[in-house]
């Protein structure tokens, strides 16, 4: 097992990916505070149209898929990695069914301030977790054709990313679905 | 007449090509090579501007390619000439300043710089798809939304500053890490150069500015290419939410502009004036308070939207606020010359120049700061006059003592003093010229963006007085050129340390090796070299 667990303050891969995100929640920042500016002009539509019990059960998966990752990076496993991405899947899979009904009812992108506000944030978390999902296809790949060559800390790199996606969504999801309830 | 490698001392047969190399030198010389070539090329559109502006009612240019010209102009030297120039030396200098032998992620870094000029080709070849964007470098809502700019410039802007953005981010984070984690034995946060501090504050600030600016853009890509309303008051969009984020991107920009001048001219004062800097803890803290206060002050741009009297009073306060700390620094280079032995190199004319006209900036800056002075003349050419006495007469003469400075370090000749005074001397006066006549023109009423105006008006001498400044400018960028050329050809042999000077990069050979230095050093002060020279006097700390 891993003997020395690389640190954020000591490595320079996982400083380099600290920093990054850092940079990242700044850029989420301002597409989340856009969105809760125009809030009230969506809020009837949202109230009328989000699905959030379904949206939740989606959620689930994608905040499960951050403590399988934990176990993953812990063990180097493939197979809680492979979990991982699994759930990552499914909560996209999830978005994706979301987006197909909106569109369906005719809220898109253009059709108002709700739908450019909604379309925006989620689907620049969604890219992200497309990203993520990347790497994490792209971890076991590497742990599966040249396993001696894979470093501990890339493990922790991209494990620290994975957890950011799915602490952004937390707030994403509080903001727009659980929003729609107060 | 030897000829000596540039760039980086490389044994023979073991030249890696420019497209190829992850060297942290070259790639720092790739940036200074794109940085000069885009300032050339809005160098020329500033002429174009000025010479369209020379007499009244004048049609040079038609209005439409007039806005053209100055919105690349603005884009161009802010994205593609001042930041590329600035990062080309951080990549250059950070890793032999603090005793390293390349930057934390080498291939990072050149993807860095390929994104960076991918940006700017990207906006430049708007001109070939139809048009450039013609909306101001700061691209306003709702003029940008589709409805009023319907060609594609718009969107050349977004996705080349996009690209661009990436670029500038990911360096930062590499050169956040590389200062962070990659200093030799000895070389403590606090023995850094200036340099290299203000290297490391400006990595900081274009993190926490560059993203906003890129969710700003995104945001209007939504609205110009999904029919978004994110900024379309008609959709119930608000313009004034993209103004917030440009300027809270926009003004940090202002300091990742200027912070890194003054980091270089930290450098040479101290070296030229034979004396360590003055209150180094105070040059370094005074740059922190900067980058802090530089985050809370952006409404200042935003004075005559309406804002209220109280949002106006808070931002002029943070404004006057953030003079505090750099009035510190201008006391820290004039103290660092008193009692010193100055020797006025060319590089030293420039830094002391860089002093004199960024005060003048920096004095006109607070009076913008003033609510009711900025009602008066926003959006006029005092503010023209203004921007340019900081990032010109600021940054751009500052690069210049840094040229000076480092040209030799960069290729082993030293670039020729005599034509150095007359590059200092004609830029002096043709900066000037050129823009010291501005604030009247603003003051007296002339607005910014326009591209005519009539005789009656008055305007038409000042403006022939500026037109002839801005030649007397191209001058000077020849002369410089001249020089470059002549000294990169048969340029005096610089040798190591030509400069007596203080910091690790001239303690390797100039240009140093691919892995910088022989061996890794270990430093005891924030003079390393002057302590191996003297060590009968070596520094403190």
């Amino acid at each position: 097992m891993i003997a020395v667990r690389p640190a954020v303050v000591t490595n320079r891969t996982l400083l380099g990916v600290a920093i990054f995100i850092g940079s990242e929640a700044i850029f989420f920042i301002a597409i989340v505070l856009a969105y809760v500016a125009y809030r009230d002009a969506g809020l009837a539509t949202a109230r009328a149209t989000l699905d959030i019990g379904r949206t939740a059960i989606f959620s689930v998966a994608l905040f499960g898929s951050s403590g399988t990752m934990v176990i993953a990076a812990r063990a180097e496993s493939g197979r809680w990695l492979a979990a991982t991405i699994l759930l990552g899947a499914i909560f996209l899979v999830g978005q994706g069914s979301e987006y197909a009904r909106l569109l369906s009812e005719g809220i898109g992108p253009g059709s108002a301030l709700f739908g450019t506000t909604f379309f925006t944030l989620t689907g620049l978390h969604g890219l992200h977790v497309l990203a993520g999902l990347v790497a994490l296809t792209a971890l076991l790949t590497a742990r599966r054709r040249r396993p001696r060559a894979l470093a501990a800390v890339a493990w922790e790199a991209v494990s620290m990313y994975w957890h950011f996606v799915d602490a952004v969504w937390v707030v994403v999801f509080s903001v727009v679905y659980l929003g729609t309830v107060l | 007449m030897t000829a000596i490698p540039l760039w980086v001392r490389r044994p023979a047969g073991e030249r890696v090509g420019w497209l190829r190399t992850v060297d942290h030198k070259e790639i720092g010389v790739l940036y200074i090579g794109m940085g000069i070539a885009f300032f050339a090329l809005g160098g020329v559109e500033a002429l174009l501007l000025r010479a369209q502006l020379a007499t009244p009612e004048a049609r040079l240019l038609d209005p439409e390619t007039f806005n053209q010209a100055f919105t690349v102009h603005g884009v161009t030297m802010i994205f593609l000439a001042i930041v590329p120039l600035l990062v080309g030396f951080a990549n250059y200098l950070v890793p032999l300043m603090i005793g390293a032998p390349d930057v934390a992620f080498p291939r990072l870094n050149a993807l860095s710089f390929w994104l960076s000029l991918i940006g700017g080709i990207v906006l430049y070849f708007s001109f070939l798809a139809g048009g450039a964007p013609d909306t101001g470098w700061f691209s306003y809502a709702p003029l940008s939304e589709r409805a009023f700019a319907p060609g594609t410039g718009v969107d050349y802007y977004i996705l080349g500053l996009a690209v661009n953005g990436a670029g500038t981010i990911i360096g930062a984070i590499n050169l956040a890490v590389t200062i962070l984690l990659m200093r030799c034995p000895g070389m403590s946060i606090s023995r850094v150069p200036l340099f290299v501090w203000m290297t490391l504050v400006t990595s900081v600030l274009i993190l926490g500015a560059y993203p906003a600016f890129t969710a700003a853009l995104v945001m209007l890509f939504v609205d110009r290419q999904l029919g978004g309303h994110f900024f379309d008051p008609s959709g119930g969009g608000q313009v004034v939410l993209w103004q917030h984020l440009f300027w809270f991107f926009g003004h940090p920009e202002v300091y990742i502009m200027i912070l890194p001048a003054m980091g270089m001219i930290s450098e040479v004062i101290p070296v030229f004036s034979r004396k360590p800097i003055f209150g180094y803890a105070f040059v370094a803290g005074s740059s922190v308070a900067i980058a802090f206060l530089s985050f809370s002050v952006w409404a200042h741009h935003m004075f005559a939207v309406g804002l209220g009297d109280t949002e106006n009073a808070i931002f002029s306060a943070t404004s006057m606020l953030i003079a505090i700390p750099t009035g510190v620094k201008i006391f820290n280079w004039i103290a660092t010359m008193v009692g010193g032995r100055l020797r006025m190199t060319t590089a030293m004319l420039f830094a002391v120049g860089f002093i004199a006209m960024f005060v003048i900036g920096g004095l006109s800056g607070v009076s913008l700061a003033v609510v009711p002075i900025d009602l008066a003349v926003t959006d006029s050419y005092y503010v023209v006059a203004h921007l340019h006495y900081v990032l010109f007469g600021g940054t751009m003469l500052g690069i210049f003592a840094g040229t000076y400075y480092w040209f030799p370090k960069m290729t082993g000749r030293l670039l020729s003093e005599v034509l150095g005074r007359w590059h200092f001397w004609t830029t002096f006066v043709g900066f000037n010229l050129t823009f010291l006549p501005q604030h009247w023109l603003g003051a007296v009423g002339m607005p910014r963006r326009v591209f005519t105006y009539a005789a009656s008006t008055g305007w038409g001498p000042l403006n022939l007085v500026s037109t002839i400044g801005a030649a007397t400018l191209a001058v000077a960028m020849v002369i410089f050129f001249v020089n470059v050329v002549r000294s990169l050809r048969s340029g005096e042999i610089a040798g190591d340390d030509p400069w007596d000077a203080f910091t690790l990069e001239w303690s390797t050979t100039s240009p140093p090796p691919p892995e910088n230095f022989a061996s890794i050093p270990t430093v005891t002060g924030r003079r390393p070299l002057w302590d191996r020279k003297h060590p009968e006097s070596r520094d403190a700390r």
